[in-house]
């Protein structure tokens, strides 16, 4: 009866959505009835998020009678993977992706006040439109709640690489993430719609980019970290296509919350952010495509269905499209944007928003250029790092010597730009980059980029000069962190690309190998058995210093389904990591592979101040933004 | 310099404009040496696949092949699609499903001296990869097998 009552709240859901548009469409001529759009928005949340909620519970009680639950669980699973298993599946990440959808149009019509009616009705509109196809997807190609019969005795299992406590977690965050900025696109569209393109729409949409935005890059920063310790392959950005697809909507989501800024405090970029917003929710269906259709097969390969992708491209098409062709329609009719001068605040955010928009083409180039030769010629290509890093390094570089300048600036004009407050950070600059050559071996690119992050470490603070601390808004701290972030992961990533030291052996029993700083005494190896795996595992002790650790890597066997995976050991010290992974056996030797990874944590520390900055912008925004009335700027125009 | 609305409205349309030809540009550049095209051993056979550049090479280890090296964690094998044969060297720790009559990516570069050196090589069946290419080169061996 579950299984009937979640597909039935579904159905209930998709009819509402179906009413709401209707509603939206046709609002201002029912009279009274218009209001109702926003109670059918939260109804039609609340029955999306049931029909989620009864699917978990048929994974958490593995009722095989069910076929996605029997194809994708086991009742000897841990209570975590059981679970999360709900969600570790196409049929359960597509329903997921419908009830973040849902729950974001009902929290939107329950929280948005300021938004002219009209607006809002148009949004809440766009909103149900939106669910409307991605609940035709779930019900007409991808049914959760199919009816296995006979029931097995036991289901199948979940992917082992799956069966980890930040992968459980992390495509949920990423979905949060994407579909935030189903609100900003819905939000776009809906100031076309009613013309209403303006500072309002800016601060109607903000909160919702910025959350989009850091739930995004808490999402990037825990797979990349999952990848690094999970795969056993030292490496923590692989430019694999589903990492691409979550990078792509961050950079479009980053140059948004750049805009939208402008738009708001000055009423500037009214098109462009329009344009941006419906790029940015583009980029994360796109991501869904790419992950979904098996076009591209990577890392993730879990769940992936060919004829399913055909549905998600025409609804990517449709949707993009269609906003698209009404932006083209609208934008005549879109009010002019207050002016500014090339050298002003404004001038900087828009070169920041040129060179993440050439990021995210080179990106986007690179990714689909395999599927579009592929097509074409039936050629089979793959396009990986040496790519990758090869454009987008320069163009990172880049940005980071505009974060240095941006910033300072200010508002409309700076006619003397104060230049002296730059001196700093580029002294700093030029004596890092000074250093680094205390290493001749590096390349040019982690040059710039440890040179360049020291500067803008100390150009990230500048902002705050001559403030009262306690009195700056959190805002500012907001931007100073995120903008500090930065500074720290291009440390991390630049030594990590070059100050790396690998030692790669075949080990005795009792042999000691050296890696960068440390020395590894190999002490043997046991087997081990797990709840569903068994497990040579190896013993080693690391020594520095006068410190000693124990080591204990672990080369895992599950059985159902077939599988072996590698874990890696990893000691964590502030200055860097010591990476360990047990290989085979050779005769009576192990393979060892160690690696000494110098600030390799400042990667992950850094993308952490991002999200975190970006936090406490969302937070400041929320409590200062409360019933505050529209700044000049909107007046002016 | 202080434009007129018109003209900063059309300015900035150019610049995104110019941003927009300037990514493609770029990754047009960057593509047409650094994509790490996807060769068979039959490809390298007849001559088409280009010398010290990153490859992709897909094809089944040859039974016999494997030969491990005295230091332990150096390897070397031929992969074969049946057609073409390439002896490839590779130093590091292979993956658990990496064997004789399997499937196997190497990527890396060819070598002068027609052997190529891989700086990773992905398995088969692995959990941790399998790329398309590998899915229908596969399929297509398993028939030309039962065609014999």
């Amino acid at each position: 009866m579950i299984a009937e009552a979640g597909l039935a709240a579904l159905w209930l859901a998709f009819s509402l959505a179906l009413l709401q548009f209707g509603l939206a469409v046709v609002g201002n001529r029912l009279g009274d009835l218009k209001t109702l759009v926003a109670p059918v928005a939260v109804a039609q949340g609340l029955l999306t998020l049931l029909s989620f909620a009864l699917l978990i519970w048929l994974f958490l009680r593995t009722d095989t009678s069910v076929q996605l639950v029997a194809a994708n669980s086991h009742s000897a699973k841990p209570f975590i993977y059981r679970f999360s298993g709900a969600w570790g599946n196409h049929e359960g990440s597509m329903l997921l992706w419908v009830t973040v959808l849902s729950a974001a149009g009902a929290l939107l019509a329950l929280v948005e006040r300021r938004l002219p009616e009209r607006s809002l009705r148009a949004t809440l509109g766009a909103q149900a439109l939106l669910a409307l196809g991605f609940f035709g997807f779930l019900l007409i190609a991808s049914n959760p709640f199919t009816r296995l019969d006979p029931a097995p005795l036991q289901g199948q299992g979940l992917n082992p690489l799956l069966q980890d406590p930040g992968l459980a977690f992390h495509p949920p965050t990423l979905y949060l993430g994407y579909v935030g900025l189903s609100v900003a696109f819905s939000l776009a569209v809906g100031a076309l719609v009613t013309r209403e393109v303006g500072p309002a729409m800016a601060r109607a949409m903000r909160p919702w980019v910025l959350g989009a935005w850091v739930l995004l890059t808490i999402g990037i920063v825990a797979g990349s970290y999952w990848a690094y310790y999970e795969l056993g392959w030292g490496g923590w950005w692989f430019w694999d296509p589903v990492e691409n697809a979550s990078l792509m909507p961050w950079l479009a989501a980053t140059a948004l919350l750049h805009s939208i800024n402008v738009l708001a405090a000055r009423g500037s970029l009214r098109a462009w952010t329009v344009m941006l917003a419906v790029v940015a929710f583009s980029m994360s269906m796109i991501g869904t495509f790419l992950v979904r259709s098996g076009i591209l097969t990577s890392v993730h390969s879990f769940a992936v269905d060919p004829t399913r992708g055909s549905f998600i491209l025409g609804l990517l098409i449709f949707y993009t499209g269609g906003a698209l062709l009404l932006f083209a329609l609208r934008i005549a009719s879109v009010r002019e944007g207050a002016r500014f001068e090339i050298v002003s605040r404004e001038g900087a955010l828009v070169a920041n928003n040129l060179i993440l928009s050439v990021i995210l083409g080179t990106v986007f180039v690179g990714t689909l250029y395999p599927v579009a030769v592929e097509a074409m010629s039936g050629e089979k290509i793959s396009v990986g790092p040496p790519y990758f890093n090869a454009v987008t390094g320069p163009l990172v570089v880049i940005l980071a010597v505009l974060l240095f300048i941006g910033p300072l600036l200010r508002w409309r004009r700076d006619t003397r730009p104060n230049l002296r407050r730059v001196a700093m950070p580029a002294v700093v600059t030029a004596v890092a980059f000074a250093l680094t050559f205390i290493d001749p071996a590096m390349n040019l690119l982690p040059r710039l980029g440890l040179s360049f992050a020291a500067g803008l470490a100390v150009a990230s603070f500048l902002p705050l000069a001559g403030r009262d601390l306690r009195r700056t808004p959190l805002t500012i701290w907001g931007m100073v962190i995120s903008h500090l972030g930065i500074a720290v992961a291009m440390t991390g990533a630049a030594a990590d690309a070059s100050l790396t030291r690998e030692t790669l052996a075949a080990a005795r029993i009792g042999e000691v190998l050296t890696v960068g700083p440390w020395k590894v005494r190999f002490n043997g190896v046991d087997p081990v058995a797990g709840p569903n795996w068994t497990a040579v595992e190896g013993h080693l002790v690391a020594t520095r210093g006068s410190t000693s650790i124990r080591l204990d890597p672990q080369s895992r066997y599950f059985s159902s389904p077939p599988t072996e995976t590698n874990e890696a050991a990893i000691i964590t010290r502030l200055d860097g990591q010591l990476y360990t992974v047990i290989g085979k056996r050779e005769g009576d030797r192990w393979q060892m592979r160690l690696w000494w990874k110098p600030m390799v944590t400042f990667i992950w520390l850094g993308g952490a101040l991002i999200a975190l900055g970006g936090l406490l912008a969302l937070i400041g925004r929320l409590r200062r933004e409360r019933g505050r009335p529209l700044p000049l700027a909107e007046a002016q125009t | 310099m202080t434009l007129a609305p018109k003209h900063q409205r059309l300015v900035l349309v150019l610049l995104a404009v110019a941003a927009l030809i300037g990514a493609v540009m770029l990754a047009m550049w960057g593509l047409s040496d650094r994509a790490a095209y996807f060769r068979t051993p039959q490809d390298v056979a007849a001559g088409r696949a280009e010398v010290g550049v990153p490859l992709r090479l897909g094809g089944m280890v040859q039974k016999g092949s494997i030969q491990r090296m005295p230091d332990g964690v150096s390897v070397a094998f031929v992969l074969t699609d049946g057609v073409g044969q390439v002896p490839v060297r590779f130093t590091g720790i292979v993956p658990d499903l990496f064997k004789e009559n399997s499937g196997a990516i190497a990527e890396g570069q060819l070598g002068r001296d027609g052997t190529f050196v891989a700086d990773n090589i992905l398995a088969k069946h692995d959990e941790r990869y399998m790329p398309p290419q590998m899915g229908n080169q596969a399929a297509e061996m398993m028939t030309r097998e039962t065609a014999k």
